[in-house]
This record gives C-alpha cells, sequence and structure tokens, in this order.
C-alpha cells in the first residue's frame, strides 16, 4: 500500500505542481492517474521513487515513509516504466533488461537467463536479446522496458504515460498486454496518462486531476462514469458526449446501443449470454 | 620541387638517423613531450569536463576560460614562462599543458552533455547512483566526443611543441630553429614534413580510435535506419524520392 498525506510539491521556480494531496493506493491493484499535462500527475508518480522530493508531507510505502530510505535502494526495489522506454542506447535488450539485477549483484549469466524469461513474459521473441533498442520498434521498445520494470520482480510498478508515444493499434495492444499481465501477476501498478479510454480500460481505481494537482474525483470506472462529480470530470470523461452518452434505440429488428452522433453502437446482450 | 627532393634526400641520409640530434631521437622527444602534455591536461580537464556535463552546471564559466586559454599567443605563452622558471622543461610544459585543456575539457563536458538527458533520467530512477549513471552511462556513449577533444588536443600539443623547440629542449622543431640561422633549408623543410607526417599519422589513429569507441547500439542504429531508408525509397520508387 503506498500513502500520500498532505503531500505539497512546489518547484524552485515557485510553481505549486501538487497541492496537499492525500490518496491511498490499494496493493496488487492498478491505480491510475489521469489528467492533462500540468495536472501533476507526473509529480506525484515521482515522488514514491524519490526521484523528486515533497516540500511538504510524506509518502509511506507499506507505512515505511521514503524519506527515510536510501534513494538508490528504494528505486531498485520499484520497476518504473516511462514513455520513449528509456532503454540505454549502448546496451543489447537483455543487457537493457538485466540492468538493475546486474546493479545489485546478480551475476551475468543468470541475469541473462533471467531477461530472456522476461522477454517472454512480455511477448518478446527470443531472438531480440541481442539487439540494441534503436534496432526495435517504438511497441517493441516498450515492451522491453516494461520487461526491465519487472527484472526486479518489483512490488510495485510505476508507469508514467508508458504507451504515449506509439501509434494506436500497437497501443491497444500493448493495454491488453498489460491487462494480461497484471492478472498474473497482480502488481501494485501506478500508471499515469493523460488518455481517459486508458485510464478506464486499465484503472481499478482512477484518480482524475484538475491543474495544479487538484483531485477532481476518484473512484472506479463504473462510479466516475455513472456519476461524475462535476462538469469538468463528466466532459473530461466525455460521459457526456460521443462514444459513452449511449441511449437504447427500438428498432424493428430488436433493441440497438446507439450513441450520441446517431451511430450504432452496438446491442443489449442477454447478461446470461455475455458472460 | 628540388628543394622536396632535397629535405627528403635530408630525411634518409643515414647520417641523420642516429644519434642524440637524429631523427628517432628528436620524434621521440617530440612524442613524449606531447604524451606527458596530453596526460597532464587530462587530468586536470577531464574531470572537471564530466562535472560540468554530468551536473549541467558551470559550463557558462568553462566555456569563457577555455575561449580566455584559447586566445594566448603561444610562443608568447612559453618564452614568458621560461623567463620566469628558466630554461627547462617546466615551463613549455605548462604552457602547453594550458594550450590543451581547452579542447581537451569541450570534449569532455560536450561528450557527457550529448547523451540524451531523457536516457539518464531513466538511468536514475531505475536505480544507478550518480557515478554509475556517469561511467555507464554517459561516458560510453560520449566517448567518442570525449576522444575528439583528446584529438585536438594531441595535434594543437604536437603542433605547438615545434614552436616550444625554441627553448632548447628538442623535439622535431630544433630542425627548424637550428637550420634558420645556417640557412639550411633542406634541414628546415625536413623537419616540417617530419612534424606534418607525425601529425597526420597521430589524426588518423584517433579517427580510428573514435570510430571503435563508437558504441555499437548508437552506430547501428544509424545504419538501420539508413538500410530502413534505403529499402522504403527503392520500393516506393523514384517518383517520390525528393
Amino acid at each position: 500500500m503506498i500513502e500520500f498525506r498532505s503531500v505539497t510539491k512546489q518547484f524552485p521556480d515557485g510553481t505549486v505542481a501538487v497541492d496537499d494531496f492525500s490518496l491511498i493506493i490499494p496493493s496488487h491493484k492498478t491505480t491510475v492517474l489521469v489528467g492533462s499535462s500540468g495536472s501533476g500527475k507526473t509529480t506525484i508518480l515521482r515522488m514514491i521513487n524519490r526521484m523528486i522530493d515533497p516540500t511538504h508531507g510524506s509518502i509511506l510505502i507499506d507505512d515505511r515513509d521514503v524519506a527515510g530510505l536510501n534513494p538508490v535502494a528504494l528505486r531498485r526495489s520499484i520497476g518504473y516504466v516511462m514513455q520513449n522506454s528509456g532503454l540505454l542506447p549502448h546496451r543489447t535488450v537483455a543487457q537493457n533488461i538485466a540492468t538493475v539485477p546486474r546493479l545489485r549483484g546478480v551475476r551475468r549469466a543468470s541475469a541473462r537467463s533471467q531477461a530472456l524469461e522476461l522477454m517472454q513474459t512480455v511477448g518478446l521473441d527470443a531472438e531480440l536479446a541481442d539487439r540494441y533498442p534503436s534496432q526495435l520498434s517504438g511497441g517493441q521498445q516498450q515492451r522491453v522496458g516494461v520487461a526491465r520494470g519487472l527484472a526486479v520482480d518489483p512490488n510495485i510498478l510505476l508507469m508514467d504515460e508508458p504507451f504515449g508515444a506509439v501509434d494506436p493499434l500497437v497501443r491497444a495492444e500493448l493495454q491488453h498486454e498489460l491487462l494480461r499481465l497484471q492478472g498474473e501477476l497482480g502488481k501494485t501498478v501506478v500508471f499515469v496518462t493523460h488518455d481517459v479510454d486508458e485510464a478506464l480500460l486499465l484503472g481499478d481505481q482512477i484518480v482524475i486531476f484538475r491543474r495544479g494537482g487538484v483531485v477532481a474525483q476518484k473512484g472506479t470506472p463504473a462510479e466516475i462514469l455513472a456519476s461524475p462529480a462535476d462538469e469538468f470530470v463528466a466532459s473530461f470523461v466525455g460521459a457526456d458526449r460521443g462514444k459513452r452518452a449511449l441511449h437504447v434505440e427500438h428498432t424493428r429488428g430488436g433493441d440497438i446501443v446507439v450513441d450520441s452522433d446517431g451511430n450504432a453502437a452496438g446491442v443489449l446482450a442477454d447478461e446470461n449470454a455475455a458472460s | 620541387m628540388s628543394s622536396f627532393i632535397a629535405a627528403f634526400g635530408w630525411i634518409f641520409d643515414p647520417a641523420h638517423n642516429v644519434g642524440p640530434d637524429g631523427i628517432p631521437a628528436r620524434l621521440g622527444e617530440h612524442m613524449l613531450y606531447t604524451l606527458l602534455t596530453l596526460v597532464i591536461a587530462a587530468a586536470v580537464a577531464v574531470p572537471i569536463g564530466f562535472l560540468i556535463g554530468h551536473t549541467g552546471r558551470g559550463r557558462g564559466l568553462a566555456v569563457q576560460i577555455s575561449g580566455g586559454l584559447r586566445s594566448l599567443p603561444t610562443l608568447g605563452l612559453v618564452i614568458l614562462l621560461a623567463l620566469l622558471l628558466g630554461i627547462g622543461l617546466i615551463g613549455p610544459l605548462i604552457a602547453l599543458v594550458v594550450i590543451a585543456i581547452p579542447p581537451l575539457l569541450a570534449g569532455a563536458y560536450a561528450g557527457v552533455e550529448s547523451v540524451d538527458r531523457a536516457t539518464v533520467d531513466a538511468a536514475r530512477a531505475v536505480g544507478m547512483t550518480e557515478w554509475q549513471i556517469l561511467w555507464k552511462v554517459e561516458v560510453p556513449i560520449g566517448l567518442p566526443l570525449i576522444v575528439g577533444g583528446l584529438r585536438s588536443a594531441a595535434l594543437q600539443a604536437i603542433a605547438t611543441w615545434t614552436v616550444a623547440a625554441y627553448i632548447p629542449l628538442g623535439g622535431l622543431g630544433r630542425y627548424l630553429y637550428d637550420a634558420l640561422p645556417l640557412r639550411d633549408y633542406p634541414q628546415m623543410l625536413a623537419g616540417a614534413i617530419l612534424v606534418i607526417a607525425l601529425a597526420l599519422v597521430v589524426d588518423g589513429l584517433f579517427a580510428i580510435v573514435q570510430r571503435l569507441v563508437t558504441p555499437r547500439g548508437v552506430s547501428e542504429g544509424r545504419v538501420s535506419e539508413v538500410h530502413d531508408t534505403m529499402r522504403s525509397a527503392s520500393g516506393r520508387g523514384a517518383v517520390l524520392a525528393d
């Protein structure tokens, strides 16, 4: 469990990125922080592994204040996946995945065989092991990034817009891979995105931010869609329009579900048949 | 043309290949002084350059100081220090070190700085210490530029030691200074040719080293990009080539 207790972050230039923020992030669940840029969500994420230290307040991981932990040791115990993969360009795929285990003193051979296993876990062909990041596609690079994040078998996985830079088709594929992985591994995932669809798909808990690190609403995807706290949230998640504002139309062929543009979105399936 | 023939005749004259003022001895002195200069200058400039590149602080100051050092008149500095410190190796050595520092410093900080800050941030986020970030990420990726600094410092030192031979320490510059009062033009030209040859060989060696230290992941990426572009260009045909 990760707990934020009235955390404030003011940068030296005076910008308040996060203002009196409190949140409990439950273990083994995916918590998605979503908001437009400048909403402080990345700052919050980076305070968990002490890439940024708060100005006020405290952050606790399993009731231990991170301020009292060594930043390097803390970071090595937490998986971190970032946009544009952040891979080391001069190291091969296998070496990149093995980076943290090697820093922790795992022998080269066992780090490599573990890296190969992880490649399989994230759906990468083993023959890519000795390629360099620049020789991979964007989607493959992100998979390597995820494998590296998982390499020390961390309890916590921080993901900072990991699928933000890949094309929509690959993004959808990676999102479903992550859901599958999370189903198997049950990590405490903290996921930052500006994409509401991604948040609704991946999150067990979603936190929606306004500018300046102020929470607009938090809840499960269902809660947020069913009862947006205010107009900001409603318009942010798009509950009032497009493919999320659905209504039932009765036609001669049966009932169909139609979105706000009048396009048929689907049918109402029998609950028993659907499950 | 005949003066070149005379100069090469001088170089290949067996009498000039032995003794304390023979070509091997002079070449050895020149290379030894150059090496000494580079080692001392690197010991000063490279750590400072790494610090500047890694922290991003002090760059402005370094640029100003380097600029100032670069604009010092070489021969004037050598002679001034010789007058201050007496005839000997120390005076010109200090002058040469001062002259070799700017390119080494620039290469060191430019090399470290050239590494994408997102890569450095990622290395830090997965738990590398600052020391590990420097040695496992910034230095290996920036090495071609760092060696580039060494390369220009080496050429600078080879050229300047020729001039510094005004102080009777030896080195290939002696042929120029010894021959000038005698108007022994073949010997002067021979000296110049030897210095140029040394500079070219050293420059070539550093060029090879620079290529060798370019990390494979970085260079291969470029190669594969070129291949991709070529493939897609040929696939689309010449019509779309712009």
